[in-house]
């Protein structure tokens, strides 16, 4: 009886399958059918050669991860188009024209910098595209039209809580900002630093800056270090933040540092080590949270890739998700169906967390402080 | 902390001597600047942190590894880059120059393949020896790179000026053609210089590793455009020019941040370099040969 019903099962199974496919071929060009799996073409402007090569490298690892499990699935077909931006507006522009005029695309996931976005969001707005930004965390880019979507937390909303904390715990009374003042995004930091710092009542004691791709901070560090701060607010990317902190550190400064969402990657403890230890940054990614998914995710990604998934990753791998969903609940790959969509998005469960979007297509979530203890992100409380 | 900023200063001025000096050694026999230079250096700062981490090689295998990589990399680039248009019909005097900026842009490039885009720690614990003196922490790398740049100065000035090798390279500068119808080997004196050059570079490339703890494949970009900076500062070709414009710049820099706003360090250190261009065209030790 057992063998009867397993075998019959089987059947089941095989024939459900046949027949699955055979409406996957029916329904590639009539997308929208009932029953019949959507397709749609996304094309992806992320910066993959230059100075964030890194970002994008993560990016695009985090999209390839989401799509083949997406395309696994079935219920949602995507065919990624990857354009390079290198990080430069004019380039991520040409990028997304390309894709929106000849690849004629349903919808584009980036770009990387919210530098790109403030030129792209317009086009793609403007062409009726829905664009969802999964790094752009400067003030002002859902903002630019009912088509533009971010599923990264913006830096108004993480460097506060993040700051409130570190206020709390060390009772910090005098401040030292340093920033990045060659980029939107860590300008934009530093903005919401200089703006929380003056709520709370701190002392700013000096406010130092650095340019991409410096590799001496010394000048600036023993000036900070003469002044005997409680706590520093470094706006700045990973790749210098990390080499700040490691000179920091070895020249005797010993006070935790804040910072942005860019400062927020495992690359910092890989680059300083040791000199990493104390650095408090809210994330909406979590590598080490114990959900289900999340490990997956991060057990896939390490195998493919030879390390821990960043929040870069991280937030493209959900952004293709929350799409894939407008793309199922829409039933079609038409552009302004699956805006429609996108924005109804509600209480999406993704790796990042609860994720909803609210009317101006900005993110509703509670970041996740963390600290850098013995060279481990760790919850800080 | 007067002493502290004079100390990073210092630092900061014999690394960006010590790559000036392979630019200038270049541009006084050529006649020409070196763009990929920046490059070669950021490729000997990774052989440095290949070396180092992923063999866990003592320093001094890193030292050697870097020089003959970049030696050979030098050995390259005059080989294929520069020495087909030499004496050539019709090809521009630019054209060495947009040879070397296409040279930096192909090692930029594969060094983003070869290492990945992102920033590459130097372990090695030569790096964490410190003193302290008061509340000043002074490191043995600063001391080293002062010590390495005033040595290669020494050294390079008493090459050019009192060995043959040395005489024959003046030589070259001086006038190709003449020189080689004297029975100077024109073409292994400037291979040799080159490769001299690169190999600088490349020695520069680790110092830096080692006393900022950070390499990433744009460092060269920055690094070159101080370099050539510096030796038009100090005067196209002169050894004691590009050291002690090293000096400058770096001291200028650290104390842009110190007495003024450090948004202004890069714009400064440049204003210095016109002020003193407008008072002195030819740079400060300035002229036609190198000694």
């Amino acid at each position: 009886m057992r063998q009867v019903l397993k075998k019959f099962v089987g059947v089941a199974a095989v024939s459900s399958m046949l027949l699955l496919s055979a409406c996957g071929n029916s329904g590639d060009q009539t997308s929208g059918s009932e029953g019949g799996k959507v397709e749609a073409d996304i094309g992806v402007v992320s910066f993959l050669t230059g100075s964030g090569a890194a970002y994008g490298e993560a990016i695009q690892g985090g999209l390839k991860l989401a799509q083949e499990e997406i395309n696994a699935k079935g219920d949602v077909k995507i065919n990624l188009i990857f354009e390079d931006s290198a990080g430069k507006q004019d380039q991520a522009l040409t990028a997304a024209q390309k894709l929106i005029n000849s690849d004629n695309v349903t919808a584009i996931i980036g770009p990387t910098l919210s530098t790109e976005m403030n030129v792209v969001g317009p086009e793609a707005d403007l062409s009726g595209v829905p664009i969802i930004g999964t790094s752009t965390t400067a003030e002002g880019i859902p903002q630019i039209g009912d088509y533009v979507f971010r599923n990264s937390i913006p830096e108004a909303l993480a460097i506060p809580a993040s700051m409130q904390k570190a206020v709390d715990k060390y009772d910090v009374k005098k401040v030292a900002i340093l920033y990045g003042n060659d980029d939107v995004f860590t300008k934009s930091g530093y903005d919401t630093m200089k703006k929380t710092a003056e709520e709370m009542g701190l002392e700013v004691l000096t406010t130092e800056t650095f340019q991409k791709g410096q590799s001496d901070y010394n000048a600036q560090l023993t000036k900070i270090k003469n002044l005997n701060p409680d706590l520093i607010l470094a706006s700045a990317l990973y790749n210098e933040g990390a080499v700040i902190m490691d000179q920091a550190r070895k020249m005797g400064i010993d006070v935790p540092f804040v910072g942005g969402n860019g400062f927020n990657s495992p690359e910092v403890i890989n680059i300083a080590g040791k000199s990493s230890n104390g650095l408090i940054v809210a994330t909406p990614w979590y590598s080490e949270k114990e959900d289900e998914k999340v490990q997956e995710f991060v057990t896939k990604f390490e195998e493919e890739h030879g390390h821990v998934p960043d929040q870069f990753a991280a937030q493209a791998y959900d952004a293709l998700y929350i799409l894939a969903d407008a793309l199922k609940n829409a039933g079609s790959s038409d552009r302004d169906a699956v805006k429609d969509a996108l924005a109804k998005t509600k209480d999406f469960e993704g790796i990042l967390g609860n994720f909803s979007f609210d009317e101006e297509g900005d993110v509703l979530m509670d970041p996740t402080v963390l600290v850098i203890e013995e060279e481990k992100f760790v919850e800080f409380k | 902390m007067l002493i502290e900023q004079l100390i990073n200063g210092l630092t900061l001025g014999s690394i960006y001597a010590i790559v000036a000096l392979g630019f200038t050694l270049v541009f006084g026999v050529l006649g020409i600047i070196n763009m990929a230079h920046g490059e070669i250096f950021m490729f000997g700062a990774f052989i440095g942190v290949m070396i180092t981490s992923t063999l866990n090689a003592p320093l001094w295998v890193a030292f050697l590894g870097a020089i003959i990589i970049t030696a050979i990399m030098g050995y390259l680039l005059e080989r294929f880059a520069l020495r087909p248009l030499r004496h050539k019909q019709g090809v521009s005097h630019l054209a060495p120059l947009i040879s070397t900026i296409g040279v930096s842009i192909l090692l930029e490039n594969l060094s983003h393949h070869l290492f990945g885009a992102g920033n590459h720690p130097f372990r090695t614990s030569f790096a964490e020896i410190s003193f302290q003196i008061g509340s000043i922490t002074i490191y043995l790398v600063q001391i080293v790179i002062f010590v390495i740049s005033i040595v290669l100065m020494l050294v390079l000035t008493f090459w050019l000026g009192k060995t043959r090798a040395g005489k024959a390279l003046r030589a070259t500068a001086e006038n190709l053609e003449t020189a080689s119808l004297l029975g100077v080997d024109t073409k292994k004196t400037i291979l040799m210089t080159v490769i001299i050059a690169s190999a600088m570079g490349g020695i520069a490339g680790i110092l830096v590793g080692m006393a900022f703890n950070s390499v990433t494949p744009q460092m060269g970009l920055s690094m070159g455009l101080k370099g050539l900076a510096i030796i038009i500062l100090g005067g196209m070709g002169s050894v004691r020019g590009a050291m002690l414009g090293g000096l400058i710049l770096g001291l200028a820099e650290t104390f842009i941040v110190v007495y003024g706003d450090s948004g202004y360090r890069d714009a400064i250190a440049f204003l210095a370099i016109i002020i003193i261009l407008l008072i002195r065209p030819q740079g400060l030790f300035g002229q036609k040969i190198s000694t």
